[in-house]
C-alpha cells in the first residue's frame, strides 16, 4: 500500500529507533500508539526535543521530568496540561496548533468521530501525535518487551541500565519490525545493543560481582 | 560652583526604619479592614490614623533592625538599655535581653515613607526624597503662603505628628546639606517650635563651623583630614579651594564647598507617580463569575488604555476582590510577556474560579473589583518587532488559550531542583508564573536515588503488598536491618496480582527533619524488578503511633 500523502517531512528521531518506523522515522501530522512505556516515549520525544520543537504532555499526570531531562527532552519546550478532564480534545487539538510533538493519552470514552476529526487536526497542522495506549488510525504501534535490567541482584546494587525489545507495527501490513535497545545504557543514553560485544548479555556484566550485603555496624 | 543657592527646608524623622517596621507589623495585623482606603489623602490620614494607634501600644519595645549581622536601627527603648547602630547582634542581645530583632527590609522603608511624601505634596507641593525618612522641600514658597520660615515648618511638623510621625524634625538654611544638619541639630524637647532649626542666610559656614568633618558623607576622605589634622568643618573649609581641588579632584572640591555652606544642589521635586489602578463596584453585588468577568471588561480595557497612553506596560499586577460577606481576596499574577485586556479579564476569572474548573458559582456576592499594576515597564522595551515576535509568541497564545479552558494552574512546565524523594525534586510552575526552587539543585543531597530517574511517577503513591517467600511481611529495623528478604509483591495491594521478585535492593533510609515532629519523616526505600522484568521504586514508611508500618508503590520504570 502507498502513503496517501506525497510530501511526508520527517521530524529529528533518535537514530536507534528511526530504522524501526516505517518511512525511516516519525512522520509530521501522523499518529504513534506507545504501548504502556513512558521511556519508549521519551525516546521519541528526546529527538524532535534536542532539534529544538516544543513538546507537550496531555493527560499524563505520571510523567517523569527529571528522567525525561536525562534522556534528552528540554524542559524548558516541555508543557504539561496533567488533568485536561471534560475536555481533552479541545485541550490536545489547542497544544496541537501550536506545538510540533504531543503526548496524549486518550479518556476510554473518546468517540472515534472526535479522534477522526484531531486526526484532521494534526494533518493540517503539521504535528506529530504520540499516543500512550490505543489509537485507531496510528502510523505504527510501538511496544516494549523483554526487560532485562542490570545493576541490581538479590538484595545488593542499583538499577543502573536496561535492554529491551523494541517491536514496531506497521498498520501498512508489513511484518513487525524488532530491534533489542538499551533502555537507558549505563551513561542514561538510548542506544543500540552491539551483538558482538560483552554488553549482549547484561547479566553477565554484573554476576562475577560478589553479593555485599550491607548491615549497620557499631 | 556660583549656582544660586536654594533656601531648603529639610524634614527629618528620627528612627524611620523603626517607625516603618511597626508600621509594616501593624498593617499586618490589620490587613482586612484596612486594605480598602488608599484613595486620596484624607482616606489615608485616616488609615495612618488607625495604624498609630496600634503602633502606639509597641513603641516602647526594645526593637533592632538587622543588617549585614550588626544593628541597623533600633528603637528608643532599646538605646536607652546600651543597643547602638553597628553593634553585632550577639552583643545586643547582650545588653538589652528582652530585645526584639528583626531583618532589615529597605522596601518597607521606602513603602511607608511615599505615604508620608503624599501627605507632604498635598500640603506643600516640590517636595525631593532624599532617602526613606528624609525629604527636602523649596522653602520659598511655603514661607510666602505660611507667612514665615518658622510657621512653615510648624505647620510641616504637625501634618507629621498627625500623620502618627512622633519627633520629626525640620532644619531650614542654604542648601540642603546645610538644612539636613540643621535638621539633626534641632532641641529634643517637646515642644512644637523647638523642633525647628532655622540658619538664617548667609550664616551657613558659621553654623558648619564647630560640627565635625565627619559629617561628609566620604568615610575615606574623612580618615585623610583627620590624620593630616582637620576636624571641623571650619578647618576644611579654611583650606584654599585651589589646593583642594589639586588633592581630592572633583568630590573633594564639591564636599569642600559643602562644608563652607555654598551648597548649590537644587531641591529637584520628585514627580508624583500617576494614579493606574482600576477599580469597578458592582451595585447589586454580582454571584456569577461570567456576570463579573463581563462587567470588568470594560474597565480592564481603560486600565491598559490608561498604561498605553503612560507608555508602560504591565507585566505583574494585583488582583483585590471585595464580596459582600467582607472577605477580600488578594492575589498577584505575572505575566512572561505583558497584560492585554482579555488577559486581565482572565486573571479576574481565574483567581474568582479558585482552583475548582468548573463554574462552581460563589458563595457571597462582589461588590468591588480593583486591578493595581505591580511592575510596569516601558513600552519600548516590549514592541513586537516587525515581522512578528517569532514562534514563542505564537506558543505563549495557545497556551494561553488553553489556560482560560483549564484555569491558571491547568497548563504547567516543570523544574528541577534539589530534594531526596521523587515528589521534592520535580517543581511544577503555572505558565506564565516565576519558578521558585526551595531546595538548591546544587546543594549535595545525600540519599537521592542513583540515576536513571524513574519515568513514572505516581502522582500519589497507592499501597502495595511486599511479602518474603513463606508469605509473611517485612519490616526494617531501628538498626536498618530486613527481617526477611522479600519474595514476592503485588502492585495493586491485592493478594489476586503476586509477582515473584526477580532482583531487588534496598534498604535505603531516609530520615528526614528528625529535629522537627510535625515534619519528621522515616522511611526506606527499595527497587524491585519483578518476573516480568518491570522495575519499581518502594517505600515502607516505617511505623509510628498509632499505625502500622505499611509499603507504597511511588515510582515506575517502564
Amino acid at each position: 500500500m502507498q502513503a496517501t500523502k506525497l510530501d511526508t517531512r520527517l521530524i529529528p528521531t533518535h537514530p536507534a529507533i528511526a530504522n524501526l518506523l516505517p518511512g525511516g522515522g516519525l512522520k509530521q501530522g501522523s499518529t504513534y500508539s506507545v504501548d504502556h512505556s513512558i521511556t519508549l516515549l521519551m525516546a521519541l520525544l528526546a529527538g524532535p526535543s534536542a532539534a529544538g520543537s516544543w513538546c507537550g504532555v496531555v493527560g499524563v499526570p505520571e510523567f517523569g521530568v527529571e528522567a525525561a531531562a536525562t534522556f534528552g527532552v528540554d524542559i524548558e519546550r516541555l508543557v504539561l496540561v496533567p488533568h485536561p478532564g471534560d475536555q481533552w480534545l479541545a485541550v490536545t487539538a489547542a497544544i496541537a496548533d501550536v506545538m510540533s510533538v504531543v503526548v496524549t493519552r486518550p479518556p476510554k470514552r473518546a468517540s472515534d468521530t472526535s479522534l477522526a476529526r484531531l486526526a484532521g487536526r494534526l494533518r493540517q497542522r503539521g504535528s506529530t501525535l504520540l499516543v500512550l495506549g490505543t489509537w485507531p488510525q496510528s502510523e505504527a504501534m510501538l511496544s516494549l518487551s523483554q526487560s532485562v535490567w542490570s545493576g541490581i541482584g538479590e538484595g545488593h546494587g542499583y538499577l543502573a541500565a536496561r535492554q529491551a525489545t523494541i517491536t514496531v507495527s506497521s498498520r501498512l501490513g508489513e511484518a513487525p519490525r524488532s530491534a533489542r535497545l538499551w533502555l537507558p545504557d549505563p551513561e542514561q543514553k538510548f542506544r543500540d545493543v552491539d551483538p558482538r560485544s560483552m554488553d549482549a548479555s547484561p547479566g553477565a556484566m554484573h554476576s562475577r560481582e560478589k553479593p555485599r550485603h550491607l548491615r549497620a555496624a557499631g | 560652583m556660583n549656582a544660586p543657592i536654594v533656601r531648603t527646608m529639610v524634614l527629618w524623622c528620627p528612627d524611620w526604619p523603626i517607625i516603618a517596621a511597626l508600621r509594616e507589623a501593624a498593617a499586618a495585623q490589620g490587613l482586612p479592614t484596612q486594605g480598602s482606603t488608599m484613595q486620596g489623602s484624607t482616606a489615608l490620614g485616616s488609615t495612618v490614623q488607625g495604624s498609630r494607634a496600634q503602633a502606639a501600644g509597641r513603641s516602647d519595645i526594645p526593637l533592632a533592625l538587622i543588617e549585614h549581622g550588626v544593628v541597623f536601627a533600633c528603637s528608643a527603648a532599646a538605646r536607652a538599655e546600651g543597643v547602638k547602630r553597628g553593634l553585632r547582634v550577639r552583643e545586643a542581645q547582650a545588653r538589652c535581653p528582652e530585645l526584639v530583632v528583626q531583618p532589615y527590609n529597605a522596601v518597607h522603608d521606602n513603602r511607608a515613607f511615599e505615604e508620608v511624601l503624599t501627605a507632604i505634596e498635598a500640603m506643600m507641593p516640590g517636595v525631593q526624597l532624599l532617602r526613606p525618612g528624609t525629604c527636602a522641600i523649596r522653602a520659598r514658597g511655603p514661607a510666602r503662603y505660611y507667612g514665615g520660615e518658622k510657621p512653615s515648618a510648624l505647620a510641616l511638623i504637625a501634618l507629621l505628628d498627625q500623620l502618627g510621625v512622633p519627633g520629626a524634625r525640620v532644619g531650614i538654611a542654604d542648601g540642603p546639606f546645610t538644612a539636613e544638619q540643621a535638621a539633626r541639630m534641632a532641641g529634643l524637647t517637646t515642644g512644637r517650635s523647638a523642633r525647628v532649626q532655622i540658619v538664617p542666610e548667609g550664616a551657613s559656614a558659621e553654623f558648619l563651623a564647630p560640627l565635625p568633618v565627619s559629617l561628609l558623607d566620604a568615610p575615606a576622605l574623612v580618615t585623610l583630614l583627620r590624620r593630616l589634622g582637620v576636624t571641623t568643618l571650619a578647618e576644611f573649609a579654611a583650606l584654599p579651594v585651589v589646593d583642594v581641588l589639586g588633592r581630592f579632584g572633583e568630590a573633594g572640591a564639591h564636599l569642600h564647598s559643602l562644608a563652607s555652606g555654598h551648597d548649590s544642589r537644587p531641591v529637584i521635586q520628585r514627580i508624583p507617580p500617576e494614579e493606574l489602578d482600576s477599580t469597578v463596584e458592582f451595585e447589586p453585588p454580582l454571584d456569577r463569575i461570567d456576570q463579573v468577568t463581563f462587567g470588568v471588561r470594560a474597565s480592564s480595557d481603560r486600565f491598559i488604555e490608561a498604561l498605553t497612553e503612560a507608555q508602560l506596560v504591565c507585566t505583574a499586577l494585583r488582583i483585590e476582590i471585595d464580596s459582600e460577606s467582607g472577605e477580600v481576596s488578594e492575589r498577584s499574577w505575572l505575566h512572561p510577556r505583558s497584560f492585554t485586556a482579555a488577559d486581565v479579564v482572565d486573571r479576574v476569572r481565574w483567581q474568582l474560579q479558585g482552583s475548582g474548573e468548573v463554574d462552581t458559582g460563589l458563595t457571597s456576592g462582589i461588590t468591588r473589583v480593583r486591578v493595581i499594576p505591580e511592575s510596569v515597564d516601558a513600552i519600548g522595551h516590549h514592541e513586537v518587532g516587525l515581522f512578528g515576535g517569532g514562534p514563542d509568541e505564537r506558543i505563549h497564545h495557545g497556551l494561553s488559550r488553553v489556560q482560560s479552558m483549564l484555569g491558571h494552574g491547568g497548563v504547567l512546565t516543570a523544574v528541577i531542583g534539589g530534594g531526596r524523594t521523587l515528589a521534592d525534586r520535580q517543581t511544577t510552575v503555572p505558565w506564565g508564573d516565576r519558578p521558585l526552587l526551595t531546595r538548591q539543585p546544587t546543594q549535595p543531597w545525600p540519599g537521592t536515588l542513583p540515576p536513571p530517574a524513574p519515568t513514572t511517577i505516581f502522582p500519589t503513591p497507592h499501597p502495595v503488598h511486599v511479602l518474603d517467600a513463606t508469605g509473611g511481611t517485612i519490616q526494617v529495623d531501628d538498626r536498618g536491618t530486613l527481617s526477611a528478604s522479600p519474595a514476592q509483591f503485588s502492585p495493586t495491594g491485592s493478594g489476586r496480582t503476586m509477582r515473584q521478585i526477580q532482583a531487588w535492593a534496598g534498604p535505603w533510609p531516609i530520615d528526614e527533619r528528625w529535629w522537627d515532629n510535625e515534619t519528621h519523616r522515616r522511611s526506606h526505600r527499595f527497587q524491585v524488578v519483578d518476573a516480568a522484568g518491570m522495575a519499581w521504586l518502594l517505600v515502607l514508611v516505617s511505623a509510628t503511633q498509632g499505625s502500622d508500618s505499611s509499603w507504597w508503590a511511588e515510582a515506575r520504570y517502564d
